[in-house]
């Protein structure tokens, strides 16, 4: 089960609620709208950011939490993100060509800072982030390593503000069976309606219904969250196909 | 930390569609193509198995639905053993476009290419595909999506076209002319996004790049880069066939190549014209779209009369020989 890693973006209420997505806010000339982007992006890339440094350049995770907060940092402060061209390809990628020439010159320069020389230390829960690479260390391709976090970063926000979302509409017992049933991990095994439904103290029936209400839920909010994390609706469409499953990388 | 099997049941959950208010209940999933996941479900009304597709096209204002309803409601009208229509639209709460339509009990025309290895049985399977695009052209209706994934061969051999109508919908419904779907058999005027210029020839050319995959078992661009086949596709004409495989006749390549024309204007005019070219070289009749050497006149002729030619070589021989005894 995800728990709150960060203030940063943790509630869907800390996302923008304008149409303008995150990715086009973080170019805003505007400074709230700026911030408040800015606060979405970190929440949604500081775990792939952290762990990709950490995989992909080989840093100790003291390194790594030192070179994730200062690339977010330096990205606030050199507008590095003003640079993406929605044409040319998928933020994500954007992103991580940019972590990859930072992390590059960093090396480089060795004007690396040290931890918390920027005088801003974002809180972030770096002890989970290396804990879950202890616990399942990854294997293979970084760059789709990087990617397939990014995606359980994603459900990891959505399943939150599914949480929110249930509890302000007083439908708690809704988001515990769907957490109970959906997020059922491959150790624990995933129960039937019927052991739900006699755990619950609800009909059968009830047990579908509740979860095809969470699971509507939870689908718009992951699109939702998708939206804010995406420049148009192109490139919207494009990564909620791959996020799905399905086409343009694996077309049929 | 979500583990790798919860976010695979999370990707699954929220593609499954939620069928409650429908007269469908959903069976199983039968796989899933660039415009959306297909699954077999029960018409709980009339007690048959339908497929049931759902787009990833959001729409929360059922314009789509509305749009696509219109559409079924055009093909409603095409009865044609070759074309399979839309017999219900609707819309599922999160705001995805379903479409129902019969269940094809039978084989992807890619699958049934695989396991056909006959070039002749190919061309008249091809053939069938051109008369059902033949007959909606001619009533007015474009397919504009047409390839080898639309197409489903019956078990009795028979060429079944679907998804009738809904590229039109979906292009109307992306925003500012964008290009979705599998480029690999999109005419150049789609690839650029020319929603005007799409008429009956944008058929014609996604019929010849249908056929280019029946001759060489390949589509006639790599589709794994999306973006890029576009680009090329706008530029210049696919690899040409015979250097795919030089077996391949060269009025075959020609009639493919006609088909694929970059000009709407220098294509075939209709899917008929395709099929009457098909015909000539199945007969072994000098083809529209090839102007023949005479070499290559004079092999068809010995290809098309060849128990004449055995017959007059024979005689010939023996004269020779008659000949040659009488002045010893």
């Amino acid at each position: 089960m995800p728990h709150d890693d960060t203030d940063i973006g943790g509630g869907r209420s800390r996302f923008p609620t304008t149409r303008l997505s995150a990715v086009l806010g973080a170019q805003s000339a505007e400074t709230e709208v700026r911030a408040r982007s800015f606060e979405a992006l970190i929440a949604a890339y500081w775990k792939p950011v952290y762990k990709h440094v950490r995989i992909r350049w080989k840093k100790s995770n003291e390194d790594a939490k030192d070179l994730t907060q200062a690339f977010f940092l330096r990205a606030m402060e050199k507008d590095f993100f003003d640079s993406y061209d929605r044409e040319k390809g998928r933020f994500r990628t954007f992103l991580r060509t940019c972590l990859d020439r930072f992390v590059s010159n960093e090396e480089k320069s060795e004007k690396r800072l040290k931890r918390g020389g920027g005088g801003i230390v974002l809180p972030l829960d770096f002890d989970g982030a290396e804990a879950e690479l202890q616990s399942s260390p990854p294997c293979g391709d970084p760059e789709r390593f990087f990617d397939a976090e990014w995606v359980r970063t994603l459900f990891g926000l959505a399943i939150e503000a599914l949480r929110a979302e249930c509890a302000s509409r007083g439908k708690e017992a809704h988001f515990r069976l769907f957490a109970r049933h959906d997020l059922a991990d491959s150790g624990s095994g995933r129960p039937t309606y019927a052991a739900l439904a006699a755990e619950f103290g609800l009909k059968t029936t009830d047990v579908t219904n509740y979860l095809a209400f969470a699971r509507g839920e939870f689908r718009r909010l992951l699109l939702a969250t998708l939206r804010d994390l995406t420049a148009g609706d192109e490139e919207y469409r494009r990564e909620a196909r791959l996020l799905l499953g399905a086409e343009p990388e694996d077309p049929s | 930390m979500l583990d790798d099997e919860v976010v695979r049941h999370l990707k699954g959950v929220v593609d499954l569609p939620d069928l409650s208010g429908t007269r469908y209940r959903l069976l199983r999933r039968l796989g899933q193509g660039g415009m959306g996941t297909v699954y077999l479900a029960e018409d709980e009304d009339l007690g048959r198995e339908v497929a049931l597709k759902v787009l990833f096209l959001l729409d929360a204002a059922g314009e789509a639905a509305r749009h696509l309803l219109a559409e079924a409601r055009l093909l409603a009208r095409l009865e044609h053993p070759n074309i399979v229509p839309i017999h219900d639209v609707g819309t599922l709460p999160d705001g995805r476009v379903f479409y129902v339509m019969t269940y094809v009990r039978g084989k992807r025309l890619d699958a049934w290419w695989a396991g056909t290895p006959s070039r002749p049985v190919h061309l008249r399977l091809f053939q069938k595909i051109c008369d059902a695009v033949e007959f909606a052209n001619a009533r007015g209706i474009v397919h504009r999506d047409l390839k080898p994934e639309n197409v489903m061969v019956g078990p009795f051999g028979e060429a079944l076209v679907m998804d009738w109508g809904v590229a039109k919908v979906r292009d109307a419904s992306e925003a500012g002319g964008a290009v979705v779907g599998t480029p690999a058999y999109m005419a150049p005027e789609q690839a650029r996004g020319d929603v005007q210029g799409i008429d009956a020839r944008t058929d014609v050319y996604a019929l010849g790049a249908i056929l280019y995959y029946l001759l060489s078992g390949r589509p006639p661009y790599d589709a794994s880069t999306g973006a890029s086949v576009l680009e090329v596709i706008s530029r210049r004409p696919p690899r040409p066939l015979r250097e795919v495989d030089p077996a391949i006749p060269r009025p075959l390549q020609a009639i493919c190549s006609r088909a694929m024309a970059r000009e709407p204007r220098e294509r075939y005019a209709t899917a008929r014209e395709i099929s009457e070219d098909i015909d000539r070289f199945l007969d072994r009749l000098p083809v529209r779209a090839h102007r023949e050497t005479p070499l290559e006149r004079a092999s068809r002729f010995v290809d098309r009369n060849r128990v004449l030619v055995y017959l007059v070589a024979a005689y010939l021989v023996m004269r020779a020989i008659v000949v040659m005894v009488t002045a010893r």
